[in-house]
């Protein structure tokens, strides 16, 4: 099993939803989000001006470097290559946030490192994650890279996609499509 | 040219717009652990080349001093914890791909010869301070101290294998003080996603730079003239391997990657150029070491100066690369 997440650049609009029903789902303190939205505008006005939108979160490498630097194995990588930390044995060090190159992670109020958990909760229920399936234009699509029929691999196969910051190394699992 | 403008809606503290996850606390500390290890490297390292009655400031007096700063910096490490009522489970874990849980480990193991070093040298020490300073009440703390040791029931037991090992206590306890001084860098350096971090260089460049900023305290807290003129030789020598080991750094970062490069223009031309090159390189390296040249050719300078040059430029050096590294990134808008 291998959880991905796509992402269509050419749908989103850039609504904040996903970061909204994030924060609700999973009691985020005020203050701090798990995703995010990037705006990116294309081109000098009054040449072709373009705006897209991407949705952001944890992109749950494949090669995880925040699991490497935690002096304490707090941050681990659960079934279907979910990375999660778990709260008491975070010791709010920090290392983890050095070593993300998305800045995917934050420190809590209550002083563990907190981040995206791709809602196992809810995935383990047989649901999509919270931003999945609140988002108005569908522009997020998640499911199980090891399975051809699920929707992300065929999001995959019949789309152009790329990812963000390759050159990092850590393999990320979020995939964008354009 | 086509131009993309990126803005994100992150808006989180410590992290997004600018990272500061690591500060003034961490600075600190890997200034105090390389000092801390230079202090070490030297105490034992001239113990073994037998200069242990001629020189007792380096053996005997200024090792005092390294236990001391390895609790304050193992202080100002729990201190920096978010979570910190939980820093007990850095001792639960052995990671060896972790610098952090390396660090947590060897200042742990080395706080036993840093702490029994001085302890068993402690009559010595206070003969020392008496002569130098009749009227020390720092000295009067010490006799205390000596008295109370005798009065213990395990520690003139643990004494006497030191004291019977010692040889063998040195030269572990020199390759933990290496180690010590290395981890200072590795530290930082074992993220790659901190463009200027990630050099192999830098764990030789803060251990050079943490033995140089010990040599200049003992230097400056000698009284003996020879022993005075020999640091002035060593640390010009370490100066020297640091300026090299600094231009390595640039000459890596400088044909790296489109984000290592973009991270050593944050020194060239960036926000962090000035701080670097004049008070880091200029007045922390240049001018101690032709103060340390003038006065090895005979003229008469103040010792103090150069060596708290030293000290001040080492400590902003520390606190130029933890904020520097954090100001660097991928692109990843």
């Amino acid at each position: 099993m291998r959880y991905a997440m796509a992402m269509d650049t050419r749908k989103c609009v850039g609504c904040s939803d996903c970061v909204v029903a994030c924060q609700t789902e999973n009691n985020v303190p005020l203050g701090f989000c798990r995703d995010w939205i990037v705006e990116a505008v294309k081109g000098t006005y009054p040449e072709t001006v373009q705006m897209h939108f991407k949705s952001e979160r944890c992109m749950h490498c494949e090669n995880t470097p925040c699991v490497r630097t935690c002096p304490t194995g707090a941050s681990h990588v659960i079934e279907g290559g979910i990375v999660k930390v778990t709260h008491n044995e975070c010791i709010g060090c920090g290392a983890c946030i050095e070593a993300c190159p998305y800045d995917a992670r934050y420190v809590h109020p209550e002083g563990y490192i907190d981040k995206c958990t791709f809602c196992d909760h809810r995935i383990a229920q047989g649901m999509n994650t919270a931003c999945v399936d609140v988002c108005p234009t569908s522009c997020l699509i998640f499911g199980d890279l090891d399975d051809p029929k699920s929707p992300v691999s065929m999001a995959l196969k019949e789309n152009d996609w790329y990812v963000l910051a390759p050159e990092a190394g850590t393999k990320p699992q979020l995939y964008f499509l354009k | 040219m086509e131009e993309i403008i990126n803005v994100s809606g992150k808006m989180i503290p410590h992290v997004s717009p600018h990272l500061e996850i690591w500060g003034t606390v961490i600075a600190l500390y890997l200034f105090f652990g390389g000092l801390a290890a230079g202090l070490i490297f030297f105490a034992n390292f001239f113990y073994l080349k037998g200069k242990e009655d001629s020189m007792p400031m380096t053996v005997k007096v200024a090792s005092m001093i390294a236990p001391i700063i390895i609790i304050i910096g193992l202080m100002l490490l729990v201190y920096d914890l978010h979570h910190w009522m939980y820093f007990w489970q850095l001792f639960l874990h052995v990671r060896m791909e972790s610098p952090m849980s390396w660090g947590a480990w060897t200042l742990s193991i080395i706080m036993i010869p840093a702490i029994l070093w001085p302890l068993h040298y402690l009559e010595d020490i206070i003969e020392y301070l008496q002569e130098r300073n009749p009227k020390c009440k720092f000295t009067g703390l010490l006799i205390w101290a000596n008295n109370l040791i005798k009065k213990l029931p395990v520690l003139p037991w643990v004494m006497k294998i030191f004291r019977n090992n010692r040889r063998v206590i040195a030269y572990l306890t020199i390759y933990l003080s290496i180690i010590l001084g290395v981890y200072t860098g590795i530290l930082l350096s074992a993220f790659n996603a901190r463009p200027l971090w990630n050099s192999a260089i830098l764990g030789p460049l803060f251990l050079t730079s943490g033995v140089s900023t010990a040599a200049a305290l003992i230097m400056w807290l000698s009284n003996d003239p020879a022993e005075r003129k020999m640091y002035s030789k060593i640390d010009l020598l370490l100066i020297a391997v640091e300026l090299f080991f600094i231009i390595h750094l640039f000459m890596g970062m400088l044909s790296g990657g489109v984000a290592q490069v973009e991270a050593a223009q944050l020194f060239l031309g960036g926000p962090f150029t000035a701080t670097f090159w004049v008070l880091i390189v200029g007045m922390g390296l240049v001018i101690p070491a032709i103060l340390e040249i003038l006065e090895l050719s005979g003229y008469h300078i103040p010792i103090g100066i150069p060596a708290f040059l030293i000290l001040l430029g080492g400590l902003i050096f520390r606190f130029v690369m933890v904020y520097g590294g954090q100001a660097s990134s991928f692109n990843i808008l």
